[in-house]
């Protein structure tokens, strides 16, 4: 019989710790396959930040570095400035890369530094337990905003994908979600689109991806994913904020 | 026959024989911030560095610039960044990251009066941060304290070296005295010295090669510890081998002054004028602060039973000098808090020595 479907090469073959229903299981496939698809493997340097997604390395089967909380596009641009020939990519998610790390992000997309940055945008932080982060929505209750997310005094929510592309150096900036087998196909076509883009030296590529996170959002993983689909894509629209090629 | 010829003098700032003996060293990844008074590094080595093809970043931040080491370093590449006070204390976050995940790289710190914007003036109010690892988690760094423009040059080399050797961050720590003053230098070339290699960088890792990961989460039963007392050994190995010092006249010296960078060589000269006077005084000058040279301070204190410390703050080496000699030898104190008009002269530092020398037991 034909296996039609395995694991990637790019992940080791290990369980993770992500809880039922989360989604950063599926945006780790999708980088991986990307990165097994071009063949890049053996030439990637991952850049883990804080949060979820700091065991990026028990994941993923690549060099990686551990930054410290919001710096991994300063750590991405140090290492691809020193290894120019090496694909680097950093996975931040949304109170690592909308709130402490705002300035090493943007930085690094206006210098167009040549990586690949994949945010996972979940409205929350997840490995602290649930907090309002710089993406929860107008109203939304977390931990620390228990009457909801009050615009007039935290501010609206960061659209990080429309934001970067503002910035001369980004190549290309795209918002995904996967919260349906389309969009995961779509998403995945992103995100072989923004890797591309740095295999061909072209500039900044940014990845954000809609995620669920049924633990900290109180939902179980049916309920958080229709969620994605109800509340975050009509305020987070999906779509190709920036490419290059299209200038 | 073949004759080697010692490289010509040339007359420079000590901030850049510091960016001249980066660029011998090998470092073509710099990453830094504009603050006074350092910015000659920088100025320097984005002039320098393009024909080099070094990579030169004038980061968003001082938290960027030290981030970018980290990430630079991690690639096996010699890097440096520098800065003064108010931008060391935002470096501390990353050279914790750096020394958790056991990271070379050298740091310059150029010391101005402090806290908080404090001024830009000579100041030695920074030891403490420096010495005692300046960030959370209980590490230490390798410091050197440069008192010539020479020694920027040759100490920046070795920062280097001892950074790749021990993986801990090296930091030269001068003030702006050192930084901004212009001597003659013999540019050096780099001694050749036996390096261990660099296995454990991330490079992207062929098939059959063990993944590499630049890391400081350690969260498996006993690891945080074991990394704790795998860095003491080390320290003490660093100790062992690595502590450098000068000392002037201590031989017969029945009082002994000491001081680092700056501070030392006005005190070289009050030294100079004391023994003129008759007095038999010596001076010990720690080249590395970290490791402090414990066992030399301990040795000269069987003999000598006085110091006088002195520092261009209200003192913190002390505090080694004490813990370093013997329990029946002294330490007088004489400082100054940082900021303008703070430089004691060679009759002020001498008005002290007299003092304390008539003053013994």
């Amino acid at each position: 019989m034909k296996q039609v479907f395995t694991r990637p090469e790019s992940l080791k073959d290990v369980s993770t710790h992500f809880c039922p229903g989360c989604h950063h299981g599926s945006v780790h496939r999708l980088v991986a396959e990307a990165l097994d698809e071009f063949g890049i493997r053996s030439e990637t340097i991952g850049v883990a930040s804080v949060g979820c997604s700091v065991f990026l390395y028990g994941y993923f089967d690549v060099d990686v570095i551990e930054s410290p909380h919001g710096r991994a596009p300063a750590v991405a641009t140090g290492a691809k400035r020193a290894r120019p020939d090496r694909i680097v990519f950093t996975y931040q998610g949304d109170g690592d890369l909308a709130a402490i790390g705002m300035s090493e992000i943007i930085h690094a997309a206006n210098r167009g530094e040549d990586i690949t940055v994949i945010f996972v945008n979940n409205t929350t932080y997840g490995m602290t337990g649930g907090q309002m982060a710089p993406t929860t929505m107008p109203g939304q209750k977390t931990s620390t905003s228990p009457y909801g997310r009050d615009v007039s005094k935290d501010g609206a929510p960061f659209k990080m994908a429309e934001l970067l592309s503002n910035l001369g150096g980004v190549a290309f900036s795209a918002r995904v979600a996967l919260n349906s087998p389309k969009n995961v196909l779509q998403a995945k076509k992103m995100i072989k689109t923004a890797f591309r883009y740095q295999v061909e030296k072209k500039g900044f590529s940014f990845i954000e991806a809609l995620a669920a996170c049924p633990t900290n959002w109180g939902m179980n993983p049916l309920a958080a994913n229709q969620r994605v689909t109800d509340e975050m894509i009509p305020y987070f629209p999906l779509g190709v904020y920036k490419n290059t090629a299209n200038l | 026959m073949q004759t080697t010829t010692a490289p010509e003098k040339i007359f420079v700032k000590g901030n850049e024989a510091v960016a001249m003996a980066a660029i011998e060293a090998g470092c073509r990844c710099y990453f830094g911030y504009p603050i006074t008074p350092q910015s000659d590094i920088p100025e320097y080595l984005s002039r320098e560095f393009p024909a080099l093809g070094g990579e030169f970043i004038q980061a968003e931040s001082e938290i960027g610039a030290i981030n970018m080491l980290l990430g630079a370093s991690a690639t096996g590449a010699r890097a440096m960044t520098s800065s003064s006070g108010p931008g060391i204390s935002l470096k501390q976050e990353g050279i914790s990251y750096m020394a958790g995940s056991e990271l070379p790289g050298v740091i310059v710190d150029i010391m101005r009066a402090g806290p908080g914007l404090g001024g830009i003036d000579a100041s030695q109010a920074d030891y403490n941060q420096a010495t005692r690892g300046g960030g959370h988690g209980g590490y230490r760094i390798i410091v050197l304290a440069p008192a010539s423009v020479q020694e920027m040059y040759d100490l920046t080399m070795l920062a280097f070296d001892l950074s790749d050797i021990y993986r801990m961050p090296a930091m030269v720590l001068a003030d702006s005295v050192i930084g901004q003053m212009k001597e003659s230098v013999t540019p050096n070339p780099r001694p050749q010295v036996v390096l261990p290699p660099k296995e454990w960088v991330v490079r992207g890792r062929a098939a059959g090669e063990p993944q590499n990961v630049v890391k400081s989460l350690y969260l498996g039963d006993g690891e945080m510890e074991a990394f704790h007392w795998k860095m003491q050994a080390r320290y003490q190995e660093l100790a062992d081998r690595e502590c450098r010092w000068e000392e002037v006249q201590t031989g017969d010296a029945d009082l002994i002054v000491t001081a680092f960078g700056s501070t030392s060589r006005i005190a070289k000269t009050a030294v100079a004028m004391a023994r003129e006077a008759g007095m038999k005084v010596g001076l010990m000058r720690p080249i590395t602060l970290f490791p402090f040279p414990k066992k030399a301070y301990a040795q000269l204190s069987e003999r000598c039973k006085l110091f006088l410390d002195i520092e261009l703050s209200t003192g913190q080496m002390i505090d080694d000098v004490r813990l370093s000699i013997a329990r029946d030898a002294d330490v007088a104190f004489y400082g100054r808090p940082p900021g303008a008009g703070s430089l004691p002269t060679p009759e002020e530092l001498f008005e002290q020595i007299r003092k304390h020398y008539q003053a013994r037991a």
